[in-house]
């Protein structure tokens, strides 16, 4: 059996040219100055200043703002439903966790080139609008846009955890709240929504992480002027051509996101009792 | 027959507690259920609303997306003899089974050298392989765009986009085949070579098989994360060199309904996949648990 042991070889040298090599890469890019060339190269921390620059804070902040808006109503919107699905029969679970997922498996991009004839100014919805007698209104390119299409997008990232968490809950718990003399929203308050928390965790971060570093969907429906982190990036990268400040804001982008992982691990094991491994 | 009185027993005692609170409930019950189907119904609306459009536009007979003018197959016709299209369907489906390919095999192997790894050495390498997962998929992408352009190796274009897909998929791969392996009985491959099996026989005649579920997860996961792929592919093509989604993204500057119609062929292969990798195994059980029911009635 311990010559099964050399098989981890091929792949820790793959990781190290193609997982951790780019990484240094980029932090190399990240504090140096001079372009591509290797001869004028400068160590500088330049690029990290750069981001202090208030039309760069308010990219920062915009894409919070938006991060943080499409958790909430991901979470508002998924919560019931997950909630909902977890009372069916359980055939009937399977199949709706099913369709649930099925979205996930296309393409975003061709959903979200869907979004766009819907939400066009002469589009679906605005043609719902105007049938029902409202005036037509502006969509495209604003924030309502992006959310609507986070949303669509990341909602069986939110679902999925807080469903799987509810239908592993003890039900003798539930009825023994019941039991001693708990109503149906202490019941939910202080034993469901309690014990579901660990999906919920899960459910947030991984909608949040996957909404700030979102890229595609906000330049299709927010267009190329609507820039979040993910298109300041690109832009420095393809357009600008300044790969050290591009690195610069990767590097910030990583850490923050290894960061809410921790962070969120951490609520997570203290608020079970850390009863994992 | 025992078995089954005892089971009707338990039945009662749980009918018992329901009944007491069950009538007055009834009709407060319904009227709940209703407000859930509702509910769920809206949220699928939400979710499949954009599928929907797309394939009922597909077949639209003109240019629109936002007016039914009749029903026609001409973007279906049209898909054919767009050489783009087809260029692009060719790289993501290429790309896409080369990259699953690799990426088993790679992840697979690790997967079981993992094993046997001192624990140290094991959470490196697991840490190192979480890195693809959790990071923003456009810091992979950025990063290897550098690490391609720095190196000079290969030229921008079909090779770096397979490369890099291997590179991504490999870690899903390793993440769902190895907590088979972790489960397996560490005895069972000793005891074959013990009986004169030689290591790769272990491992193809006893390890394989019982591993199989977790690498057809892993196959079935670095397929669709192939196929699915924008942001990498996006960064480290070059030459002219495009899949599916960014032949997409180019698009949706103009309408091309062409689109529509490719999307709708997509969707339909996915969702008969999906069904087929869900529903039969659950079928199965289902017979099983019936023709076990079945034998039990005979008995």
């Amino acid at each position: 059996m311990k010559q099964f042991k050399k098989l981890v070889v091929p792949y820790i040298i793959w990781s190290a040219v193609f997982v951790v090599f780019p990484l240094v890469l980029i932090f190399l890019y990240a504090v140096t100055t001079g372009g591509n060339s290797l001869v004028n190269i400068k160590f500088t921390w330049d690029s990290f200043q750069k981001m202090a620059e208030p039309i760069y804070v308010s990219v920062f902040l915009r894409s919070l703002k938006l991060g943080v808006i499409t958790t909430i109503i991901c979470l508002g919107l998924g919560y019931p439903l997950a909630y909902m699905i977890s009372k069916c029969r359980e055939q009937v679970q399977v199949i709706l966790i099913l369709f649930i997922t099925i979205p996930m498996w296309i393409n975003t991009l061709l959903r979200t080139y869907a979004w766009i004839s819907i939400l066009q100014d002469n589009g679906l919805l605005n043609s719902l609008l105007e049938w029902l007698g409202f005036g037509k209104l502006h969509f495209m390119y604003t924030d309502v846009a992006v959310v609507m299409g986070l949303v669509c997008d990341l909602l069986p990232f939110m679902i999925i955890p807080i469903h799987t968490v509810l239908t592993k809950m003890d039900h003798s718990l539930i009825e023994a709240a019941q039991d001693l003399g708990a109503d149906k929203w202490q019941v939910f308050g202080k034993v469901i929504f309690k014990m579901s928390i660990p999906g919920v965790l899960n459910g947030v971060t991984m909608v949040f992480l996957l909404a700030i570093s979102a890229f595609v969907i906000p330049k299709l429906l927010g267009g190329a002027q609507y820039f979040l982190i993910g298109n300041l990036i690109e832009d420095q990268f393809l357009n600008v051509g300044n790969w050290n400040f591009g690195s610069a804001i990767s590097i910030i982008l990583a850490l923050a996101i290894l960061l809410i992982i921790n962070l969120m691990r951490k609520v997570d094991s203290d608020g079970a009792g850390g009863d994992e491994e | 027959m025992k078995k089954h009185i005892e089971l009707t027993e338990n039945d009662n005692v749980n009918e018992d507690n329901l009944k007491v609170s069950g009538k007055r409930k009834d009709k407060n019950m319904k009227s709940k259920k209703l407000g859930s189907i509702l509910y769920i119904g809206l949220v699928f609306f939400f979710l499949y609303l954009p599928i929907f459009v797309t394939m009922i536009f597909s077949f639209n007979s003109s240019k629109s997306l936002t007016r039914w003018d009749g029903f026609s197959l001409r973007w279906y016709e049209r898909l054919w003899t767009d050489r783009d299209i087809i260029a692009a369907v060719w790289v993501s489906v290429s790309i896409a089974l080369l990259a699953t390919v690799v990426s088993t095999i790679l992840g697979t192997i690790t997967a079981i050298g993992l094993s046997k790894c001192r624990k140290v050495l094991k959470e490196w390498i697991l840490n190192v392989n979480n890195i693809p997962v959790l990071n923003p998929d456009i810091v992979t992408a950025i990063g290897l765009m550098i690490l391609f352009s720095s190196i000079g190796f290969f030229e921008k274009g079909y090779m770096t986009m397979l490369f890099a897909h291997i590179i991504f998929c490999t870690p899903y791969v390793i993440t769902s085949v190895y907590p088979k392996v972790r489960a397996l009985d560490v005895n069972l491959a000793n005891a074959a070579m013990d009986l004169g099996a030689t290591p790769f026989q272990a491992l193809t005649k006893v390890i394989f098989p019982m591993i199989k579920p977790g690498i057809f997860a892993g196959i079935l996961l670095s397929f669709t994360m192939s196929f699915d792929d924008f942001v990498v592919s996006y960064f480290v093509t070059g030459n002219g060199v495009s899949n599916i989604s960014i032949v997409v993204y180019n698009m949706t500057k103009r309408t091309n309904p062409t689109i529509n119609a490719l999307s709708t062929l997509v969707i339909i292969v996915i969702v008969i996949t999906m069904l087929i990798v869900n529903l039969v195994p659950m079928l199965a059980k289902r017979q099983d648990k019936t023709n076990m029911k079945n034998e039990r009635n005979t008995k």
